[in-house]
């Protein structure tokens, strides 16, 4: 099992898992979205060759209203 | 002709808006639409995981082929904060380098903090971002913004979303005379004669959100906006007539009066 931190929250998922597969277990595939992973930026071209390891902080974000 | 001219690119519109307080998105995209603005600001937010991830987003309503996406910072109370939101930001957006910085300073006043907006500015421009930077309204360090490299300067001309209006229109004018880049109001006008009023000033542009999204007919008011911004800048460059103090001239002839 992985533990990762999403967005200040800690979730287990089961190894191994690539960005790209959190995305898709996330329901964000296709959608608008950014992830940083330990405070840097994983470009989309990286989220299938990127594996995530236990303890990964991950910011996933998308836009919002605002001013 | 007289368009915005923004890190190289051309803009019809002078007006640009926030999409945030909107009961919808379909609200937010006709007011949008009815302000005729091609800007238009949005705020980077964590996702929520868990809630339903097939929901429409804000950019499905304002898809960035459409419109140029502007990225804030908002809430970001230290530079560090700010970058790093902002480079999510591109990384969102496909690598588009424009966007807005703002660090605040204080929650209730929602005043930047200048020290950290300028070191965040050089950060920013240094990386290859297009910086437009709201900012107080000090003419010296809106100059220091330009500067360092920022696409447009941005102060305030009252507190974010408080509708005061433009306070110190002596400030502003201080700042677009001594300004090479676009100046561009960014929060506190509340309703279209003070958009209007920024525009007599000689400001490039004008950024709202809330005078727009808060008023009692969003659409109707977003209209009235563009109108302002446009009667504003006509009246700029008109050059208004010369103000005299006490001393009345008529419009109509003085002589050929009847029984003269």
């Amino acid at each position: 099992m992985l533990t990762l931190m999403i967005n200040g929250e800690a979730r287990q998922f089961s190894a191994p898992l690539t960005v790209a597969g959190l995305v898709e277990a996330l329901g964000y595939t296709g959608k608008r979205i950014a992830v940083e992973r330990n405070g840097e930026i994983v470009p989309k071209s990286e989220h299938g060759s990127i594996a995530l390891v236990s303890g990964d902080q991950l910011e996933i974000v998308v836009a919002v209203g605002g001013g | 002709m007289h368009q915005l001219n923004i890190a190289g690119k051309a803009y019809r519109s002078r007006l640009l808006v926030g999409t945030g307080k909107y009961k919808d998105f379909a609200e937010t995209r006709a007011a949008i639409d009815a302000s005729g603005a091609e800007i238009v600001t949005v705020a980077v937010r964590r996702v929520n995981i868990g809630q339903d991830a097939s929901q429409p987003s804000l950019l499905d309503a304002i898809p960035p082929s459409q419109f140029t996406i502007l990225p804030n910072t908002a809430g970001c109370y230290t530079a560090d904060d700010a970058v790093r939101t902002l480079r999510l930001a591109r990384e969102l957006l496909d690598g588009h380098p424009l966007c807005k910085l703002e660090v605040l300073g204080d929650p209730t006043n929602l005043f930047p903090n200048m020290p950290e907006t300028l070191k965040a500015a050089e950060t920013l421009v240094k990386d290859g971002f297009q910086v437009m930077v709201y900012c107080a309204d000090d003419p010296i360090q809106c100059k220091m913004l330009e500067e360092i490299g920022c696409v447009a300067v941005m102060p305030l001309a009252s507190l974010i979303g408080s509708g005061m209006g433009i306070v110190n229109p002596w400030n502003l004018r201080l700042i677009i005379d001594n300004a090479r880049v676009p100046i561009i109001v960014d929060a506190g006008v509340g309703t279209a004669s003070d958009a209007t009023i920024a525009m007599e000033l000689g400001c490039d542009g004008v950024l709202m959100n809330t005078a727009i999204a808060h008023a009692k007919d969003p659409v109707l008011m977003a209209s009235a906006m563009k109108k302002g911004i446009e009667a504003g800048r006509e009246a700029y460059l008109a050059g208004r007539m010369a103000r005299k103090y006490y001393s009345a001239d008529p419009s109509s002839p003085t002589t050929g009066l009847i029984g003269s």
